[in-house]
């Protein structure tokens, strides 16, 4: 009796994440970020991209401030997105969709009907042009609930220069800006952006692809100012080999060194993949995740020490959150 | 002007407003689409102004962002233009300078983005007065730049800034100077033109399909500013925008003709405007604010028999060269006052420098005095503009530069130290 309830329930999320498999190939047929581009072979934005685009579907616009994604879309007049795809200055990704947005609606009023008021403005940015050089323009496009998606593709350096440091940048990660390891911990982006009170922020891995695109189907059918970062790794600037990338982002995710989750009206939810990990017998030590990397070959004992008491400490905090969050008056 | 023009004047309402509010209503009879705006002393009445408007929707249709930053004012209006709409903003010096990476951006991008700006002087230390240098410091970076006098030319050179920005065969971006504090916060007459008027000269962007050479659009989608080799387009590209700039004059000439039969009031020929400059001995190239008093400085020296006269410079950007060169051909001594400066350059004066290089090829004519005052605003009385003109005159007649010269250049109304 118990097997046959277990093995329903089993049957049952099977069939379910078939069906969900099932549409989201479906409605995914459709690629529009092309083949050909100049991505590095197991690059993380390129898998990033690719999905979020997917979910999001033609009628978006997409803004870049300098990033890796500047370059990979490929040399100009070749060019490697299939939808309408903006340039722009490091720190001006966020108020650059922000002006989009608005001509987008100021186009609308002009010519009703011609479907202006469908487009979705779209920031692609790197960690760099997200929680160092733009945030200021992110900040005040989520105070005033520009009408956008902001997206943070999250590789944990400046890699487009040649992997130099960012607030983004873990403890003990070598980077050619902090080669003996680096001192201060990874800026938690999603947190910050969680307090400007937006309406939905939520965060993903390229492992997680699933996870990822229904994020985006969510974030498409929010209005105002909506942040996602994505865990995409680089393994140019992480050192491991490229057909490792997945395998990489996934244990980010297993050690619980990435949490995913999604906050929406300040309400925090942990998506599938992280709740199972509030247990800490349930996480992947953290050691098979950093010990794949080169940029942590040199850490010292110390730097590990503190990262590992860094995580529980996260975690241990999150669950505090979560405990008091479900006194909230819901 | 004529008598006939002064009479179509007359016979129009005007109401007495800053020259910043004059800046406000002229982007809302251009039937601006979006705004982006961040507040910076001397500008901060032009985006209360546009407000006021917004709030109370006398502004339908258009959509006004109050921004974070100047960084991010310009990038919005970019990101705004680039989808095909009328885009407006006001700023001054310091935000001029924080938005310089992408004032280089809109131009690369060639888009016609028309700014106000109440000139400033640079910090430090901090300066919230007159002086040009914030906008003149923006020289190189591909924007049209023109210098108003008076409260009514703001109003109308925004009007017919966006006509030349958004010709097909020109698009650039440009900035509508007019000094800070002294037109920004001091009110005279404008008329502000009946909207029918306005549509007729300046029509509301005509198709949302955007502009020739750039849009977003999911039905045609495209790659905007993506990495280029040395050995593909940047090189002609940059070509391009000085080739734009510089066919910009005749359309500058054509929209100020156009101007004035539409609305009776004439700015030259759009580019430079003289002031009693025939039978002129002596003559001054002068810009802004202070060339309206000098028109005043002008009229008293001549009714003492001095043969004097002015050019008003209206655009910076494109220079009139060919029209510099005519007008030095009509006097012996040449003065050039700039409120501005250019830091180890020749004069010292941006302006004074540009017409040195015009007049380099026609040896002959006018000898060049270049004169600089009023920097940070600091004030230039008309009593100051008169004995400016007549140590003009001194140097015509004795042929001695004047005492207080200064590495070549006349710095007008220094304080007196020990």
């Amino acid at each position: 009796m118990l097997f046959m309830e277990l093995s329903g329930m089993v049957y049952w999320r099977l069939n379910k994440y078939m069906v969900k498999l099932r549409e989201a190939l479906k409605s995914c047929q459709e690629e529009y970020f092309l083949p050909g581009n100049s991505c590095c072979a197991g690059c993380g934005l390129e898998i990033a991209l690719r999905w979020a685009m997917k979910a999001l579907g033609p009628n978006t616009a997409l803004v870049t401030p300098a990033s890796c994604l500047n370059v990979v879309v490929g040399l100009w007049p070749k060019t490697a997105p299939n939808f309408p795809f903006t340039n722009m200055a490091f720190a001006a990704g966020a108020a650059a969709a922000t002006g989009m947005s608005a001509a987008f609606k100021a186009k609308a009023y002009r010519f009703p009907g011609s479907g202006w008021d469908e487009m979705t403005s779209l920031t692609f940015a790197g960690d760099g042009g997200t929680a160092d050089i733009g945030i200021q323009g992110l900040s005040g496009a989520a105070e005033r609930n520009s009408d956008q998606i902001y997206v943070c593709y999250d590789n944990e350096a400046y890699m487009n220069t040649g992997i130099q440091r960012s607030s983004s940048t873990p403890h003990g990660a070598w980077t050619t800006t902090t080669t003996k390891g680096k001192d201060r911990f990874k800026k938690n982006l999603p947190a910050i952006m969680a307090a400007h009170d937006m309406p939905y922020v939520a965060t993903c891995s390229i492992s997680e692809p699933l996870d990822l695109y229904d994020k985006f189907k969510k974030a498409k059918s929010i209005k105002g100012c909506r942040y996602i970062h994505i865990m995409a790794p680089c393994c140019t600037g992480w050192g491991f080999n490229s057909e490792d990338t997945i395998e990489i982002a996934r244990l980010a995710v297993k050690t619980g060194s990435w949490i995913l989750y999604e906050v929406e009206n300040g309400i925090m939810t942990l998506s599938k993949a992280s709740r199972l990990l509030l247990d800490p017998s349930k996480r992947t030590p953290l050691m098979d995740y950093l010990s794949k990397q080169k940029r942590f070959a040199n850490i010292s004992e110390k730097d590990l020490i503190e990262l590992q008491e860094y995580l529980d400490h996260t975690w241990k905090r999150l669950e505090a959150d979560l405990s008091c969050q479900d006194q909230y008056p819901k | 002007m004529t008598e006939s023009q002064k009479d179509f004047v007359q016979k129009r309402e005007s109401i007495i407003i800053k020259g910043n509010v004059a800046a406000a209503y002229a982007a809302k009879s251009a039937r601006v689409q979006v705004i982006s705006a961040y507040p910076i002393t001397p500008q901060t009445t032009v985006v209360e102004k546009i407000s006021e408007f917004v709030d109370n929707g006398l502004m339908p249709g258009t959509e006004y962002i109050k921004m974070e930053s100047e960084h991010s004012v310009f990038a919005a209006v970019i990101g705004a233009s680039k989808a095909g709409t009328r885009t407006f903003t006001a700023t001054s010096g310091q935000g001029i300078f924080y938005a310089n990476e992408m004032i280089h951006w809109a131009a690369g991008a060639r888009l016609p983005i028309v700014v106000a700006i109440a000139s400033r002087g640079p910090a430090p230390p901090w300066n919230i007065w007159a002086d040009f240098t914030d906008v003149i410091s923006q020289r190189d970076t591909g924007w049209m730049s023109c210098f108003c006098s008076e409260h009514q030319e703001i109003y109308d050179e925004i009007l017919m800034s966006y006509k030349v920005c958004e010709d097909h065969e020109i698009l650039l971006p440009k900035f509508v100077s007019y000094g800070g504090f002294i037109l920004s916060h001091t009110s005279k007459p404008v008329i502000l033109e009946d909207q029918d008027l306005v549509d007729k000269f300046l029509p509301p962007l005509p198709s949302e399909e955007g502009w020739p050479h750039i849009w977003i659009d999911p039905k045609r989608p495209m790659m905007f500013g993506n990495l280029i080799m040395p050995s593909s387009f940047y090189y002609e590209f940059r070509l391009k925008i000085h080739d734009a700039n510089i066919r910009a004059k005749e359309k500058i000439k054509k929209v100020a003709k156009e101007f004035e039969q539409t609305f009776g009031r004439n700015y030259g020929n759009g580019l430079i405007q003289e002031y009693k400059m025939d039978n002129a001995i002596v003559g001054v190239i002068i810009y802004g604010d202070l060339a309206l008093q000098m028109e005043q400085a002008v009229d008293d020296l001549r009714d003492k028999g001095y043969k004097v006269g002015m050019v008003k410079l209206r655009h910076f950007r494109p220079f009139p060269t060919e029209d510099i060169i005519e007008v030095a051909k009509k006097v012996k001594v040449l003065g050039v006052i700039d409120r501005a400066t250019a830091f180890g350059s020749q004069t010292g004066g941006p302006v004074s420098c540009e017409v040195k290089g015009a007049l380099h090829e026609t040896k002959g004519t006018a000898t060049v005095l270049p004169v600089i005052n009023g920097l940070g605003g600091r004030e230039v009385t008309l009593e100051q503009q008169k004995n400016q003109l007549i140590k003009l005159v001194k140097y015509y007649e004795t042929g001695e530069f004047p005492k207080d010269v200064i590495h070549g250049t006349l710095w007008d109304g220094l304080l007196e130290v020990e």
